[in-house]
């Protein structure tokens, strides 16, 4: 009973781990409808930045979000604004797919000049400490992501619902031509959200890096679990993206304690291929709850 | 108020629209009558700035807006009631009106036009929570039409607002377009209930094939022999 409830907490712990990286990229799906495949080498580069920080100039890891998130919102917009936007009037959407593979390749290739293939640790500053709740111990760190996951996903949703630009830009995920007779801006929303899914992701750099090493190629790591769980979440939803990365994390616990650690990507991708095959558009959302936040 | 000079426009390298020149003087209701496929939506979008013209010049208050986008053009006082509504579907009926007083100068005085509007449309008040995409049809222009006037703007393009809705329901559209030239806003309209638009307007064009034809008062071409044929059945 005390491994099940171990095991079960483990893979909560997972599950806020993986959400907290897949909302922006959900988010960026949801409206601008590109999928980001750099999203995960915004991440790394996040990482790094929060290794840098930390280590140069002493700062506290979470508290280097105050800085990290501004600058990756900026690399956002300006990936929006210089290399999709650009690509937006191209009649072939898959060109913005290879723009943003070919983004993630060159931020990897950056990272391997800059840093090298060796691994950065970044002080834990106290975010391994074990915390112990009756018969389960998790780290402080892992609290930190839950608590700031669910969060993000509740200020995320009330900020859509309940603001003038919150609903502009879920007008434009849900008719561009209309939103412009409105006099919105349609290319400032996406540059705009394009820089909140990465300042997202900048935010969760500095929760992720103390707990686990960065490389240049630790963004693939995270990025295939989070397309998995945005898929799962039905593309575009919120809510949907966190319960999905719930699920995903405990499958990947119990798969991984029950069956072997061997297998538990077998398990996670192979339920990925199912969801596909079975339900495309996801196991929660029938539409995009983006542009439903419901109340 | 709005004038067009010489416009070409269309869709890619087809074009739709060839040499038209309008003109609505501010106050005034002007309707455009032409067959299906004429090129009066067309017309109505390259006014909004969401077609960009090839030739020609639009000019609004004697300001050049030939090639300023369709964002700015609303910022400016022209709104665009679309064809097809064109609702945010998944949106409630109460945020779609928001959505309408996006505007700078419609947002500060958002509260004070939703009542306005709301008065006008008491159907609209009793499903203001209701997502925009759950309403019957007839509703669903009665939005659009509210959202439209949501923006405050100093002309109002109709693009067919009566189409598809049950004869009662178009009374009521027609209503409330009467409404809203009462308070002094220019309108420009499109509608294939070409009698009734005729009626209720000052001048009007006749559009055939991306040109314009015949331009009159609306009296004249109530009377004109082309318009009755064609256009009136008569
Ligand atoms: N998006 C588009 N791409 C290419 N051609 C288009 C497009 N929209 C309209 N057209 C063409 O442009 C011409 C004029 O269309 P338009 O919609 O302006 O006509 P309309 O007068 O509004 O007709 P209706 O009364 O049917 O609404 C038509 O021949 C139509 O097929
Ligand atoms: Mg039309």
């Amino acid at each position: 009973m005390e491994t099940f409830l171990q095991v079960l907490v483990s893979g909560l712990m997972l599950g806020a781990l993986f959400a907290i990286v897949s909302v922006g990229l959900t988010l960026i799906f949801g409206i601008v409808k590109v999928v980001n495949f750099a999203h995960g080498e915004f991440l790394m580069l996040g990482m790094y930045l929060v290794y840098l920080f930390t280590t140069k100039l002493g700062i506290h890891p979470l508290l280097t979000s105050v800085i990290v998130a501004p600058l990756l919102f900026v690399a956002g917009v300006a990936t929006q604004r210089f290399i999709i936007q650009p690509l937006m009037s191209a009649r072939d959407d898959h060109i913005q797919i290879f723009a943003t593979v070919g983004l993630s390749t060159a931020l990897i290739n950056l990272a391997l000049l800059l840093f090298g293939a060796d691994i950065a640790n970044t002080p834990a500053s106290g975010l391994r400490t074990p915390i112990t709740i009756g018969p389960v111990r998790v780290l402080l760190g892992q609290l930190v992501i839950l608590a700031v996951s669910i969060m993000l996903v509740i200020g995320l949703q009330a900020f859509l619902k309940r603001t003038q630009t919150g609903r502009a830009i879920r007008a434009v995920a849900q008719n561009r031509a209309a939103a412009q007779l409105m006099g919105i801006n349609v290319n400032r929303i996406y540059m705009l959200t394009f820089g909140i899914g990465a300042a997202c992701v900048g935010l969760a750099a500095s929760m992720v890096a103390p707990l686990y090493p960065t490389s240049p190629n630790i963004g693939t790591y995270f990025v295939l679990t989070a397309f998995v769980v945005v898929v799962l979440g039905g593309l575009g939803s919120l809510t949907g993206a966190f319960a999905g990365a719930m699920i995903i994390g405990l499958i990947d616990s119990f798969a991984g304690f029950y069956i072997g650690s061997d297998v538990r990507e077998v398990v996670v991708f192979g339920m990925f291929l199912l969801i596909l095959i079975l339900k495309p558009s996801g196991l929660f959302s029938n539409r995009l709850s983006l542009s439903h936040v419901s109340p | 108020m709005l004038r067009l000079e010489g416009i070409h426009a269309g869709y890619g390298p087809t074009t739709i629209l060839h040499d038209v020149s309008l003109e609505v003087k501010r106050g005034e209701v002007v309707t455009i009558v032409g067959a299906n496929g004429a090129g009066k939506t067309t017309t109505l979008r390259t006014i909004a700035g969401l077609i960009q013209p090839t030739e020609g010049r639009i000019f609004f208050e004697d300001r050049d807006i030939t090639s300023t986008p369709a964002h700015e053009v609303v910022d400016l006082g022209i709104t665009l009631i679309p064809e097809g509504r064109q609702l945010f579907a998944d949106m409630t009926v109460e945020e779609n009106l928001l959505m309408g007083a996006y505007r700078k100068e419609a947002r500060s005085r958002q509260a004070e036009t939703l009542e306005h509007v709301l008065s006008l449309f008491p159907r609209v008040r009793e499903r203001l929570s209701q997502s925009a995409g759950s309403l019957s049809g007839g509703e669903q222009q009665m939005v659009a039409i509210a959202r439209g006037m949501m923006a405050r703007p100093s002309i109002l393009m109709f693009d067919e607002p009566s189409l598809g809705l049950a004869p009662i329901i178009v009374q009521q559209v027609f209503e409330v377009i009467k409404a809203v030239t009462s308070t002094g806003t220019t309108v420009l309209i499109v509608e294939q209930n070409v009698f009734n638009t005729l009626k209720a307007s000052d001048r009007g064009y006749v559009l055939e094939n991306g040109e314009i034809v015949i331009s009159d008062t609306s009296e004249a071409l109530l009377t004109n022999d082309h318009v009755r044929q064609a256009y009136l059945g008569i």
